[in-house]
């Protein structure tokens, strides 16, 4: 709500702009609680519909309860005056009863003359108010059907009955007096009107309020609204980028996109002055006219000079606030800075955006001269614009309140959307994409075919009803290897392409900076919420380099975003939980310098396995050393070195093809597991456990059945598929197969084995740890009574004993696997029996 | 002379003119530009022009055409404004059609709002402010090509400068008010009335230009600090996309310099007290975006020039326009190399291998980039250069001799912790705060590390190491607007001096080991500079530039031979060799064959570069062997 109550308490001259008599009335802020639901109650249960004018029901209010602070109620009381007719433009005719109409600042005053006047041919005002076109516009309202709407307002509507009327309906229910008319949908329907209301927005919008009011209060007589029905067109056709207004959109209807950057307090605007002779204490009002009060000079009852005195409390204003848009990054051109504009919003319109919000608006673009100076002659040749606003639309307000719709709304034209299909259909398209994906960096097909996916991402499902929350649908990809290989600039590419990616290193940042955190505001001194990158890559990715330098406590945090995708804040009082529905594409270093082929994927970059199970694919960037590789790779390298642009661009998809292919794919195709897909799935799950129960191992865990679908849902979705077939899950089964082949492989016995990454220890580790322990406790049994023994010693007697090479790790292990059965305790350098 | 430099002195008139004899038909704004890129092309008539760089601000006639070179800071919204209107003139109560175009304030009259033959155009205002970082030599060099004339010009002579600004606001607000009080509505009918007072006040200006630049409170947003010279705001009325931010431009303009400009401002900002609904422009922005016309002057562009490079020894078209300069210098190339070498190994105390690297270094630059990695970057890494000693001083001394524009950052952690290197956007003010990192294209950043101390870095240490290590890996700095950052490229050659392996990333390290031991550094390293003769620096600067701007090519054949190489050296010890290895041998290979003049790879120079790469790896393993426990 625009105006809370706090607002009517602080401002009592911005409520004396009476609405409905009966309304401010109940909103009279010195009228007592119990006396304002009575004043409620009586005019919509007790009392019939008022049929009278508006001033007699205002009259009848103040008698049923005379205010407590007005014993002269005299006809001016702030109770009493409704509005004057005179006051509002374009006043529909009589029969909308009692309801009055509200001033519509956005519009300005039609009867000021156009500020600066860029038409030849201005439409005149009785052609713009005729009844026909009255007519016209009605029929517009009564026929418009929109079949194919997708457009979520619109859920719940039947969509082959006209559209507005089942708004108007929705009105009189709610009881919101605004109806939102999409404007592509009056081009559909006559785009000569069309071209009227972009072009003459001040004169055809309060027509069509004035159409709209008739076609209600015909429908729906008995309705209640606060005040008349106005209407706020949106999606300008002329929607554009901030950077392509130019002087021709003047006094014109557009519709631009942009970042809120600075909202302004409430600035009360007066709409109407109230003076009052200091002589004879006779009232008059005056308009505002551009800014300027002509103070009459001369009472008019009683012909002083200069005894009209403004009484601040009588004037009517009205709400305004003055916003700052900036265009948004996705739109400006590259090496340069973002243009702003200056905004309007009135009445309640008014604080319904914050800073940080992306948004849509449409309104009226308005020029004005610097102000004059009546004493000087030279004037600034330099207007200011600003722009009207009319409809506010959150582009991002979908993401806030978690749909599954994707909350960007990139719109492609049909030639691009017909190209993009034209590629889907290639056979070959897979292989198009991954290769067209950071073409500079070599080979590595198939980490590149994984991350493609993982730009593409799974199906978002939703199990909240049945307990378990969101199935995850974003893919986690983690990346080691060799230093030098290339890792971070795959993490650059992917963080240049996605439009909402992060990119940060594990060495600088911190688990605040990742997450969120809580900052006083330096203006009104709120505790505000500032999110970090993995909050900022909602629906996004978030690319985190040097991995395995994180700080253990940053890294906790990544426990519950990679699996609930969500993120729990309790600082400072505040206590929430945020989206944050990332795939998380992390690189890490072996903690070695290099890669110890020797040791498990744990073992080499040291991070915690409950981490790792996390990842749906893991793979090994390593330096493969064979010599047609390196022959390739040479070839590749030095070509990049030499060939020209023009050369490069033929060779590969267009960097942009890609990001519009990843939107589109990602925004409109939600593939769907089909029959034979999931017994595909089924099976590939069963192979995977059999292949590990015969050697007593484990190697697939329900994570994997996860990963599996989401990796086959992300290639349907590279096809432009809405099913998952079996070819889907044919390379989602041979990438997983392919990333584990890499990361989970035993380096002691060759075999895959999923418990590295699971419990961080192959089964035949664990199995030889074992061993070790128990020929250890064996040793030191056959010792005899000897309650201490020196720690080196023992050492070297079990190396001595044993035919398998034991390192000082392995020793450590069996040392501590005995203290914990209570057999012994090392302190210091003794080793104790207990 | 006077009537042949109309359109230098009067260029308004010239304007008007072709305003005039077009009766409305708008191809007129083509023609005046045109009408100044030709006489501008005249064989050295933009020598003519003064240039906002090099004559003080007081010297120059307001309305008249100079040049500014300068480095685009910042770009404002764009602003509407009259293109042409109409003016009623209360005297002879005869209407008047005028052109608004190249001004700040409508002349004559009073200005009818609801004329019809308005018309309203768009334009847009670049912050503009002096090439970062510029050396003395190049601007002096500039400045003395400059064949302006520029005397104190008899009618004007405002002598604000000498003041700071806040009083300079008075004396320009009062008699500006005591005027209006007294003169009412009456001056409209003069059109540069509000002059007048000022001329009584004339004194002779003072010679020292060095005082003139006074240090004011207004902040110019340079991006270094302890920068002088003028700010300047450009109205760009063509092909305003066709600007990037941080591009260097010759700018060809109208200045307006105008008095009144600040007076409105004021006006207005009284105005706003009284209509609350007025402010659009929070104080602040105010103080940016209309800053007295006496400190950030106006500029109306005419036409633009963008350098490639802010060398006043080379021709500021492209090189291929000049085969002729660029023949001789080839000619000669071969010697003048060989005594920069030798000058450098001097610098460098003997270290001819340091000097060879030196050299590819200051002729690398970022030629193309594939998707996000940047080809041609070379950042250096001298290590070995001593802790807190003036050496590093010195030898930045010495590069700045040689290019162009340059910087020197010292890494201390006072500065590490306090500087502001990436760009802000200060959304109170609307304007992009300036930071150490932005910089011009080609211009030398001299880290030095050796001030680097230990102890604790706080988040905007840490950010701007971050911020550093972007640069060099990526050369790119992510400007930080607040809700979200935003990448901008850039070509900055970095080199890092350091004790030690230097803690940023670099393309190579090379360990600096000195030959010679003078007992007195310092008198030394002055002894060398010194022996080196004007024109000799002119060379070697001629030289860089010339080499860094030649093209490079490839052979088949050679491609062939090079990845033959890379598998037989993968073959005898896969680790000496890697991806990353080649890349830079392919770069040390361009830059060594492009620092002989030679536009293509030759046979001999890879295995130039090979035996050059091999010297620098056995240095640094050598070292790492001594040291021991080097990473």
């Amino acid at each position: 709500a625009a105006s809370p109550s706090s607002f009517a308490q602080k401002r009592l001259s911005g409520k004396s702009r009476a609405f409905h008599a009966s309304r401010s009335a109940s909103e009279d802020p010195l009228s007592p609680p119990s006396q304002r639901s009575r004043a409620h109650d009586t005019s919509t249960e007790l009392q019939p519909m008022p049929t009278s004018p508006a001033m007699d029901t205002a009259a009848q209010d103040v008698s049923l309860f005379s205010s407590p602070m007005a014993p002269e109620v005299d006809v001016s009381s702030p109770l009493m005056y409704g509005t004057p007719s005179s006051r509002v433009e374009g006043t529909p005719r009589s029969g909308i009863r009692g309801t009055p109409a509200r001033q519509r600042a956005d519009l300005g005053s039609v009867r000021k003359a156009p500020q600066v006047d860029m038409h030849s041919e201005p439409v005149s005002e009785s052609c713009c108010h005729s009844p026909i076109f009255v007519l016209f516009l009605q029929r517009f309202l009564q026929q418009f059907t929109d079949p194919n709407s997708r457009e979520e307002e619109n859920a719940g509507l039947d969509l082959n009955e006209p559209l507005y009327m089942q708004k108007l309906d929705e009105i009189s229910v709610v009881g919101e007096p605004v109806l939102n008319v999409n404007c592509s949908h009056i081009q559909t329907f006559d785009a000569d009107l069309y071209r009227q209301l972009i072009c003459y927005p001040q004169e055809v919008i309060p027509t069509f309020d004035m159409a709209v009011n008739e076609l209600f209060f015909d429908r729906l007589p008995d309705s209640v609204l606060e005040h008349q029905i106005q209407v706020r067109p949106y999606s300008a056709l002329k929607t554009r980028n901030m950077r392509a207004l130019n002087p021709e959109d003047i006094d014109q209807l557009i519709t631009i996109s942009g970042m809120v950057i600075r909202t302004s307090q409430l600035i009360p605007e007066m709409q109407e002055a109230f003076f009052r002779c200091q002589v004879c204490a006779f009232n008059t009002r005056v308009e505002v006219d551009r800014g300027r009060i002509a103070e009459p000079a001369v009472c008019r009852n009683c012909n002083t000079t200069h005894s009209m005195a403004l009484v601040h409390n009588r004037s009517a204003f009205s709400d305004k606030q003055m916003i700052k848009l900036q265009e948004s990054p996705e739109d400006m051109p590259a090496g340069q800075t973002p243009h702003t504009t200056v905004v309007y919003a009135h009445n309640d319109l008014v604080d319904k955006v914050q800073p940080g919000d992306r948004i849509n608006i449409t309104g009226i673009y308005r020029a004005a001269p610097m102000r004059l100076n009546p004493r000087q002659s030279q004037v600034k040749s330099v207007y200011k614009t600003h722009i009207d606003v009319i409809h506010f639309r959150k582009t991002d307000e979908k993401r806030l309140h978690g749909l599954d719709e994707d909350g960007e709304q990139k719109l492609f034209t049909k030639e691009r959307v017909a190209m993009l299909k034209e590629l889907a259909a290639k056979p070959d398209v897979y292989e198009r994409l991954s290769s067209a994906l950071a073409p500079s960096i070599y080979e590595h097909e198939d980490i590149k075919k994984g991350i493609l996916l993982q730009l593409f991402g799974g199906t978002r499902k939703d199990f909240t009803q049945t307990g378990r929350g969101n199935f995850r649908a974003e893919i986690n990809i983690l990346l080691c290897g060799d230093p030098g290989t290339s890792k971070s600039q795959l993490l650059q590419y992917v963080y240049n392409l996605v439009p909402r990616g992060q990119y940060t290193s594990g060495k600088g940042s911190s688990a605040v900076g990742l997450t969120a955190y809580v900052m006083k505001d330096p203006e009104t001194r709120q505790l505000v919420l500032q999110t970090g990158a993995l909050v900022l890559s909602d629906n996004g990715i978030c690319c985190i380099d040097e991995f395995d330098k994180m700080s253990d406590n940053t890294r906790s945090v990544l426990h519950e975003v990679m699996e609930q995708q969500t993120l729990s804040i309790a600082k400072a009082g505040i206590i929430c939980q945020l989206n944050a529905r990332t795939s998380v594409l992390a690189a890490a270093n072996p903690v070695e310098s290099q890669w110890n082929p020797k040791k498990t994927t744990i073992e080499n970059i040291q991070l915690p396995h409950t981490l790792l199970s996390r990842f749906d694919l893991i793979f090994l960037m390593l330096d493969p050393q064979d010599e047609a590789y390196d022959r390739r790779l040479a070839h590749h390298l030095v070509s990049l070195y030499y060939q020209s642009e023009e050369q490069i661009e033929e060779e590969y998809l267009d960097m942009a093809v890609l990001k519009d292919y990843i939107a589109f794919a990602r925004t409109s195709v939600h593939p769907r597991l089909s029959e034979e897909a999931s017994q595909a799935l089924i099976e590939a799950y069963v192979d995977m456990r059999k292949i590990g129960s015969g050697r007593g191992m484990v190697s697939a865990y329900p994570r994997q059945l996860e990963s599996l679908i989401r990796l086959a849902e992300a290639h349907a979705k590279v096809r432009f598929s809405s099913k998952v077939e079996s070819i889907d899950v044919e390379e989602a089964k041979r990438l997983h197969r392919e990333a584990l082949k890499q990361s989970a492989t035993d380096p002691r016995t060759g075999f895959v084995d999923i418990s590295i990454l699971t419990t961080g220890m192959s089964a035949t580790a664990r199995k030889r740890k074992e061993e070790v322990a128990q020929a250890l406790k064996k040793l030191i049994q056959s010792k005899g009574k000897t309650p201490a023994m020196k720690y080196q010693q023992l050492f070297d007697d079990l190396r001595g004993q044993s035919e398998a090479a034991i390192t000082k790790d392995m020793f450590d292990e069996a040392l501590r696997a005995l203290a914990d059965e209570d057999y012994l305790t090392v302190t210091g350098k003794t080793v104790r029996l207990l | 002379m006077p009537t042949v430099h109309d359109w230098i002195n009067n260029p308004l008139a010239v304007v008007d003119g072709l305003f005039a004899q077009s009766n409305s038909s708008p191809d007129w704004e083509k023609k005046v530009v045109e009408y100044f890129k030709e006489k501008l092309k005249l064989n050295d008539a933009h020598t003519w022009v003064p240039s906002l760089n090099d004559v003080p601000l007081y010297y120059l006639k307001p309305n008249s055409l100079v040049k500014f070179r300068c480095m685009v800071q910042d770009m404002f919204d764009p602003e509407f404004f009259m293109g042409v209107y109409e003016t009623n003139d209360l005297t002879s109560n005869s209407k008047q059609v005028k052109c608004g175009k190249y001004r700040d304030i409508t002349v004559g009259g009073q200005v009818d709002f609801n004329s019809r033959n308005t018309v309203t155009s768009e334009r847009q205002t670049f912050y503009c402010v002096p090439i970062p970082g510029e050396s003395q030599w190049a601007k002096e060099s500039y400045a003395g090509t400059s064949q302006a004339r520029v005397v104190p010009s008899t009618s004007y002579v405002p002598n604000r400068h000498k003041r700071s600004y806040e009083e300079d606001d008075e004396m320009d607000t009062q008699p500006q008010q005591m005027k209006d009080v007294s003169q009412g509505t009456q001056s409209s009918a003069e059109s540069h009335g509000n002059t007048e007072p000022k001329r009584q006040e004339t004194e002779a200006p003072s010679h020292d230009s060095s005082s003139a630049h006074c240090t004011s409170s207004l902040d110019l947003n340079f991006p270094l600090p302890g920068e002088k010279g003028p700010a300047c705001l450009v109205k760009v009325y063509e092909d305003w996309d066709s600007f990037k931010l941080n591009d260097m431009l010759e700018v060809f303009g109208i200045l307006s310099a105008d008095p009144a400009l600040r007076v409105i401002a004021d006006e207005r900002e009284a105005s706003l007290l009284l209509d609350p609904t007025e402010v659009t422009e929070t104080v602040e922005e105010q103080r940016v975006h209309s800053p007295p016309a006496s400190l950030v002057p106006r500029l109306h562009m005419l036409y633009a020039q963008p350098l490639v490079h802010n060398n006043p020894l080379l021709p500021s078209s492209a090189p291929e326009n000049d085969g002729d300069h660029l023949s001789s210098v080839l000619g000669e190339l071969a010697s003048v190399r060989a005594e920069l070498h030798t000058y450098l190994t001097h610098v460098l105390m003997g270290d001819s291998l340091a000097a060879e690297y030196l050299i590819l270094h200051l002729i690398s630059n970022v030629y193309s980039r594939r998707d996000v990695l940047p080809l041609g970057k070379f950042t250096l890494n001298l290590s070995g250069c001593p802790h807190s000693s003036p050496y590093t001083e010195h030898l930045y001394k010495a590069i700045q001799q040689l290019v162009p524009s340059s910087y020197r950052l010292c890494m201390s952690l006072h500065n590490m912790n306090n500087q502001r290197m990436v760009p802000r956007k200060d959304y109170t003010a609307n304007r992009l705060v300036s930071g150490t990192l932005q910089l011009a294209n080609n211009t030398s950043l001299f880290l030095d590390e050796t001030q680097l101390e230990q102890g604790q870095l706080d988040a905007t240490g840490v950010r701007n190491i971050t911020a550093l290590g972007n640069l060099i890996s990526w050369q790119k700095v992510d400007y930080d607007f607040n809700y979200h950052q935003m990448e901008f490229p850039c070509n900055i050659n970095v080199l890092i001096t350091s004790e030690g392996r230097s803690l940023l990333p670099s393309d190579s390290q090379v360990h600096l080991r000195p030959t010679l031991n003078p007992p007195n550094l310092e008198e030394y390293l002055s002894a060398v500079q010194v022996a080196q003769i004007p024109s000799q620096l002119n060379k070697y600067r001629i030289y860089l530039s010339v080499a860094r701007a030649l093209n490079y090519t490839i052979s088949d054949e050679i491609t062939k031979a090079v990845e033959e190489d890379f598998v037989e050296m993968r073959k005898d010890d896969p680790q000496s060799m890697s991806a990353e290895d080649l890349h830079r041998l392919l770069v040390v290979a361009r830059l060594l064959s492009l620092s002989h003049g030679q536009n293509t790879l030759s046979r001999d120079g890879w295995m130039k570069a090979k035996q050059l790469e091999a010297l620098r790896i056995s240095r640094t393993q050598q070292q790492k062997s001594v040291s021991g426990n080097e990473p």
